[in-house]
């Protein structure tokens, strides 16, 4: 059998299945497979991809350019855009604080904590926007304050932006902490007792190791982001030009019967998406390039 | 573990710590506990009468059942992609792989009116189903399609490296004892890959039971019919009915913790199957 395995063992991916008698399916059921798996995927993600583009260039490429540099699009886009350059960079210094406090020290309550960093996820995004306006809406715990100061939360700007944060909260802590737990203490132990300071150690020896980690993280974040609805939808109000961002911009060109330029709209989200998925695909390949499969221990 | 070392070598513990708990504090924790202490203010019946009207819990079933069923095809579906990735070559496996994440990276308002203009009366699809009598859009059904859309990632995702990291030898024993290929799936492959598979059906069923932005453009939010929970939660809101929008919240907030609880213990009993438990 060792010799059988040696020979395979050099093959990499699904060959190493296909080329193994004991591993290999009947090329019926690969066949039934492959047909069932594709035709799924085809059905339920690749043709509403592709519903999105058709719709948005059915009118021409004059109605799309048109619905894009719309003054209403244009804010909504510079909108989405703030959002995202605020919420991002936040949950990135979190996730990069929280992973080092969970990763490189013990401490009473890590497990709970790890939970809680995981809490938006399980949240329904309504319910994300519901606690804000509980906090800072009208009747809300601090709306009696803010009125007096004239500070506009909810309805406004900074709600919007304080749900996309909770949304996007766990993505860039969630990526670096099994990551930098797999990598251990050892590496900075090293560099500190070589004479570096804090700062050189983690520019120097922690961020070249979470590198691909963090972009990914980021990249996921960015996308949800950009793309939240729900939450945003709760806290923005929908004022036109001032409050709406691109999701929700698509919402009421789409409420109006204005298919194409919501759909317009829709595939410069799409587009990110896409994006979004090739920066991911990418990382992953370089960031994954040193054990081929069927080596790893 | 309970331990706390004597001296700590790295720098920024209290740091990285006080500023973990002081953020997650500010945006998730203080925010989520007003959902409790408002529900908390309530009279008993005041909160049943908010989340156990006849058209709140119709909207509990519609979400839980058609979350629970978009799962359940999710996880014969999802099994059978993530198996044709690791087992099977094919042309465009790259092209298929990356795009298995669409849902998590396409926003879902974008999901929503795609699918609104596939499963429509006069769409892509839908004026072929509608002649054979079937209707999606503005329906369950079309609560259920988009559920199927974005829970299918959660299972590819969960069962993908479980099956990638199953060692060949097994079934190569259990092929030399003389078991046949579908005897070797069924009684070795499947039971090694059933954490992964319940683990990623539950994500499924939790994305599902919150979702609202690819649900609301499809499912045409008739009351008792096809409106989720998440759309009642919005309706109250939109009528200043905020404590009513509370209390079906924390319902939905109680359900959404027994199931990150469940999800938690789960994933860690994939982890000790595959054997990278401490």
């Amino acid at each position: 059998m060792a010799a059988a395995v040696t020979g395979i063992a050099m093959r990499t991916g699904a060959a190493r299945f296909e080329a193994n008698t004991a591993t290999r399916d009947p090329v019926w059921v690969k066949g039934l497979v492959l047909f069932l798996g594709l035709g799924f995927f085809a059905l339920f993600l690749l043709l509403p991809l592709i519903a999105v583009f058709v719709e948005a260039f059915r009118r021409g490429w004059s109605v799309y350019l048109a619905a894009l540099i719309e003054p209403d699009a244009v804010s909504a886009i510079k909108l989405t855009l703030l959002a995202a350059a605020i919420a991002v960079p936040l949950n990135l210094l979190f996730g990069i604080a929280a992973a080092w406090a969970i990763t490189k020290f013990d401490f009473r309550g890590k497990q709970m904590l790890i939970t809680f960093i995981d809490l938006p996820f399980s949240v329904s995004p309504v319910i994300a926007g519901l606690i804000y306006v509980l906090v800072f809406g009208a009747q809300g715990w601090l709306g009696p304050w803010l009125g007096e100061h004239d500070i506009r939360i909810i309805f406004a700007v900074p709600g919007i932006v304080l749900a996309t944060v909770f949304v996007t909260f766990p993505f860039v802590a969630r990526e670096l902490i099994p990551l930098m737990q797999a990598q251990g203490r050892d590496e900075e132990e090293a560099a500190l007792v070589l004479g570096a300071s804090g700062w050189q150690m983690f520019r120097k020896v922690t961020l070249p190791n979470i590198k691909w980690a963090l972009l990914y993280g980021v990249i996921l974040c960015n996308a949800r982001a950009m793309g939240e609805f729900g939450a945003v939808s709760v806290v923005s109000g929908h004022i036109r030009g001032l409050t709406n961002t691109m999701p929700l911009h698509v919402e009421i060109l789409y409420n109006e019967y204005q298919f194409a330029a919501a759909f317009a709209v829709a595939s410069l989200l799409a587009a990110l998406a896409l994006v979004t998925l090739a920066i991911k695909a990418y990382v992953e390949w370089k960031a994954a390039p040193s054990t081929p499969p069927g080596e790893a221990p | 573990m309970a331990t706390v070392r004597a001296h700590r070598v790295l720098p920024g513990f209290g740091l990285s710590l006080g500023f973990t708990l002081a953020y997650m504090s500010l945006i998730v924790l203080i925010p989520l506990s007003a959902v409790f202490i408002l529900t908390s203010t309530m009279s008993v019946e005041a909160f049943l009468g908010a989340v156990a009207s006849p058209r709140v819990i119709a909207s509990y079933r519609l979400t839980f059942g058609a979350s629970l069923l978009a799962a359940v095809i999710n996880v014969v579906f999802g099994l059978l992609l993530a198996w044709a990735l690791v087992r099977y070559r094919f042309p465009g496996k790259r092209l298929v792989d990356a795009l298995v994440d669409l849902p998590f990276a396409l926003p879902t308002a974008v999901a929503g009116i795609a699918l609104t203009a596939l499963y429509a009366k006069n769409g892509w699809l839908g004026q072929y189903l509608e002649s054979i009598g079937i209707k999606v859009a503005f329906t369950p059904l079309g609560v259920l399609v988009a559920l199927v859309f974005i829970g299918l990632p959660f299972v590819v995702r969960t069962v993908q490296p479980v099956l990638e990291d199953l060692d060949t030898e097994i079934e190569e024993a259990a092929a030399s004892l003389g078991a046949g290929r579908w005897q070797t799936v069924r009684r070795v492959v499947l039971p090694t890959l059933l954490p992964a598979l319940l683990t990623g059906f539950a994500l499924a069923f939790a994305r599902a039971v919150g979702e609202y932005g690819s649900v609301i453009f499809i499912a045409g939010n008739l009351p008792m019919v096809s409106e989720i929970t998440p759309l009642i939660i919005i309706t109250k809101l939109e009528q200043y009915d905020y404590v009513g929008a509370t209390a079906v919240a924390s319902v939905m907030l109680v359900a959404s913790f027994i199931l990150l609880l469940l999800i938690n213990g789960l994933q860690s009993w994939t982890d000790r199957r595959a054997g990278k438990g401490a």
